[in-house]
């Protein structure tokens, strides 16, 4: 984005994407988000910290991406009683972000809906964990919340409650429906059960350390939270890893996709009565886990990747094997994929359900995967491809119906492009220009310096952004997961659709708790 | 319909023997048999993530896949507490998730097993001790059996469910009349 037109002079800032910051007034932070939205821009991450020992108050911090990269846009608050300008009425996912930067640091935004989002009465309402000062007391005792939730009244209308404990292995949450018959008329989420305190935990952790704790914001995604915060501290300490450590990377990220996308199918499948499916994908996924295993001695690749590398390197037979799998998945997926399209009762459910349109997706700004079953076509392995991306041309998959049916089929063609790719990385891992070291050793990481992770993992963008303190310590680290501009976007796509048809909508979206609610 | 016959008929069956409990040697094929004699049905096991990451929940999803295939052994993954024999907890305990967890134990009939599944939620998880969370499982709900890993494999889980069974086996918790014997006055 040219922030020059707004009269603000763009700072280079450290990331392996294109990406800038800009000191800005309450004024300047709204234009610039109205001209970043303007530009086709979205907003990927908002968050606060507590510069009170700078003696600057504190600072509001904004992402957004464009076609340029992303720009980092900075407000200083003097202090908590100041609010900033609400972001909602250009990015609407910045509400729920807004609100939940209240409850962990509390300063707030002028907006309307000031509800806590990831408070749940567990600690006092007046106390905020992010804050230095925070001190937690064993006294507090987990309360019961009262949430104002939106009704919707008048002849037949009916609520029904979900959760947080779902009828399921899933992750914990609440959904609040409003129905009249089977149909929804409105959906309500309430989300942040599962808050672990995962943001001040990473002040208390060893810095080169703290990759562990990213790779488990959401344990679906550990790669890419993994690649996100170890690019992060890489650009802290101004290093360049080895080749061959950004292709193992990437070949751990591929699998990751690789691994979840076939386990979607299969539930989507399941969830549309085709149990065959179930059976089918979930094989294929154990086979993509037990060679992970094989060969990085983790089923999900958990700790793999680390600051400076990879935690270890490939066997060449290890190599070869995973190369001869990618291709009998691919084989596989193709007639899998023909029995899907050809099921009548199957395609029946997919077809129109949860439909999330363009026009919808641009002004919710939506990302990642649903994003471009709606159209919204961007991928930062494509938009801004680092190493080893920019020797791959991965080919975005892109849909425009927007419904269940198209988040199934960019699921298939990204299964199709992932399986490409790991043969590419295998091919490649074997070959000379990528041979040699797979790990370097980060020394010193100088203090006060922040830099962003950005990574495209399966679900979508996942972000980090890293500030780091003296000796090694972390000062601030905000991750922000995909989810937060998806989730609610699922409040509109079920409704006018039937309570039945909701897992398998929420289903496609597939979105994270964990990452979430940190 | 005949391209699906045929995937079927081509992939086959390919479910695996499962594993022993970790520490006693007993015969796999008499699991099944085990289940029965404890229980008389099926096992049936409730989730409860009380706030993992979801790594250990993508685990517990697998034992339903074709090589692990619990519900061919009779253990059942059920909605409700109200029908289950084991809660299976995971995730370092929220304090936001206190209440609900404790909920779902009250409203699991008696006799009872729980068990805690994975780092967090056996306590030496990466997530501590904080503010946000109690740290492990014990702390809010007495519990059977703790299965370390993070994730722990679908086998370690599988093995942890068994081990909780065989804990659970003395006195069966139900009798069937012998035929030909008088029911006791």
């Amino acid at each position: 984005m040219n922030v020059a037109p707004l009269g603000l002079a763009g700072a280079a800032l450290a990331a392996e994407v294109p990406a800038q910051r800009a000191q800005v007034s309450s004024g300047q932070l709204l234009t610039a988000c109205r001209l970043a939205w303007e530009q086709d821009g979205r907003l990927v991450a908002l968050w606060g910290s507590d510069e009170r020992d700078r003696r600057r108050g504190y600072c509001v911090r904004v992402v957004v991406e464009d076609g340029d990269g992303l720009t980092m846009l900075e407000h200083t608050l003097p202090d908590a009683e100041a609010r900033y300008p609400d972001l909602s009425p250009i990015f609407p996912a910045a509400s729920r972000m807004q609100r939940a930067t209240y409850d962990l640091v509390g300063i707030a935004a002028e907006a309307d809906d000031q509800r806590p989002w990831l408070w749940l009465a567990s600690w006092p309402i007046d106390q905020f964990p992010l804050r230095r000062d925070f001190a937690a007391s064993p006294k507090w005792e987990p309360g019961q919340e009262e949430y104002a939730f939106v009704k919707v009244e008048g002849e037949g209308v009916h609520e029904i409650p979900v959760g947080p404990v779902h009828a399921g292995i899933i992750e914990p949450g609440h959904f609040r429906f409003q129905v009249v018959g089977e149909k929804v008329l409105r959906l309500e989420e309430r989300l942040g059960y599962t808050h672990k305190g995962i943001e001040k935990r990473f002040e208390a952790l060893p810095l080169l350390d703290a990759g562990r704790l990213a790779g488990r914001c959401s344990g679906d995604s550990t790669v890419a939270y993994a690649w996100a915060y170890a690019q992060a501290v890489e650009r802290i300490a101004n290093v360049t890893i080895p080749a061959r450590a950004a292709w193992l990377r990437a070949l751990c990220l591929e699998r990751e996709r690789l691994a979840n996308h076939l386990g979607d199918l299969g539930a989507l499948g399941n969830d549309g009565g085709f149990a065959f499916g179930l059976a089918q994908f979930s094989r294929l996924r154990e086979d993509v886990l037990r060679t992970n295993f094989a060969a990085f001695g983790h089923r999900m690749l958990m700790d793999v990747v680390v600051p400076g590398g990879a935690a270890r390197d490939l066997a060449l037979g290890q190599i070869h094997s995973m190369h001869d799998e990618a291709e009998r998945i691919a084989r596989e997926v193709l007639e899998l994929r023909a029995i899907y399209d050809e099921h009548a009762g199957l395609q029946d459910r997919f077809r129109t359900a949860g439909r999330v349109s363009q026009e919808l997706a641009t002004k919710l700004g939506m990302l990642g995967l649903a994003g471009r079953a709606s159209g919204i076509a961007r991928d930062v392995r494509c938009d801004f491809p680092f190493a080893p991306y920019d020797a791959l041309n991965v080919r975005m998959a892109v849909e425009t119906a927007g419904d269940v049916a198209a988040r199934v089929a960019v699921r298939f063609d990204e299964v199709e492009e992932s399986t490409r790719l790991i043969g590419a990385i295998t091919g490649a891992l074997l070959d000379p220009p990528a041979a040699g070291d797979f790990r370097m050793e980060l020394a010193d990481v100088p203090a006060d310096r922040l830099a962003l992770g950005y990574v495209e993992g399966w679900r979508g963008p996942v972000l980090i952004a890293l500030e780091s303190g003296p000796d090694q310590t972390i000062r601030r680290c905000h991750p922000q997961d995909p989810s937060w501009a998806n989730w609610p976007v699922v409040e509109h796509a079920v409704i006018g659709n039937i309570v039945p048809d909701f897992p398998l909508i929420n289903k496609s979206f597939n979105l994270s708790y964990s990452g979430h609610d940190l | 319909m005949y391209q699906t016959l045929r995937q079927i008929a081509r992939v086959g069956v390919i479910t695996e023997t499962p594993p022993k409990p970790a520490d006693e040697d007993i015969v796999a094929a008499r699991l099944q048999e085990d289940i029965l004699r404890t229980l008389g049905r099926a096992l049936t096991i409730r989730h409860v993530d009380a706030g993992s990451c979801n790594a250990c929940e993508l685990e517990a999803h697998a034992l339903m896949n074709p090589y692990y295939n619990v519900e061919g052994l009779g253990i059942k993954f059920v909605a409700s507490p109200r029908h289950a024999d084991v809660l299976l907890v995971t995730g370092p305990v929220t304090k936001h998730m206190a209440i609900a967890l404790r909920r779902t134990y009250d409203a699991t009939p008696e006799p009872k097993l729980v068990i805690a599944a994975g780092e967090c939620a056996c306590g030496r998880g990466i997530f501590g001790e904080s503010y946000a969370t109690f740290g492990a499982v014990d702390k809010l709900l007495p519990v059977d059996v703790a299965i370390p890993g993070c994730p722990p494999s679908p086998t370690a889980l599988l093995q942890g469910i068994l081990a909780a069974l065989r804990a659970a086996a003395p006195p069966p918790l139900r009798t069937e009349p012998t035929l030909g014997e008088e029911p006791a006055p």
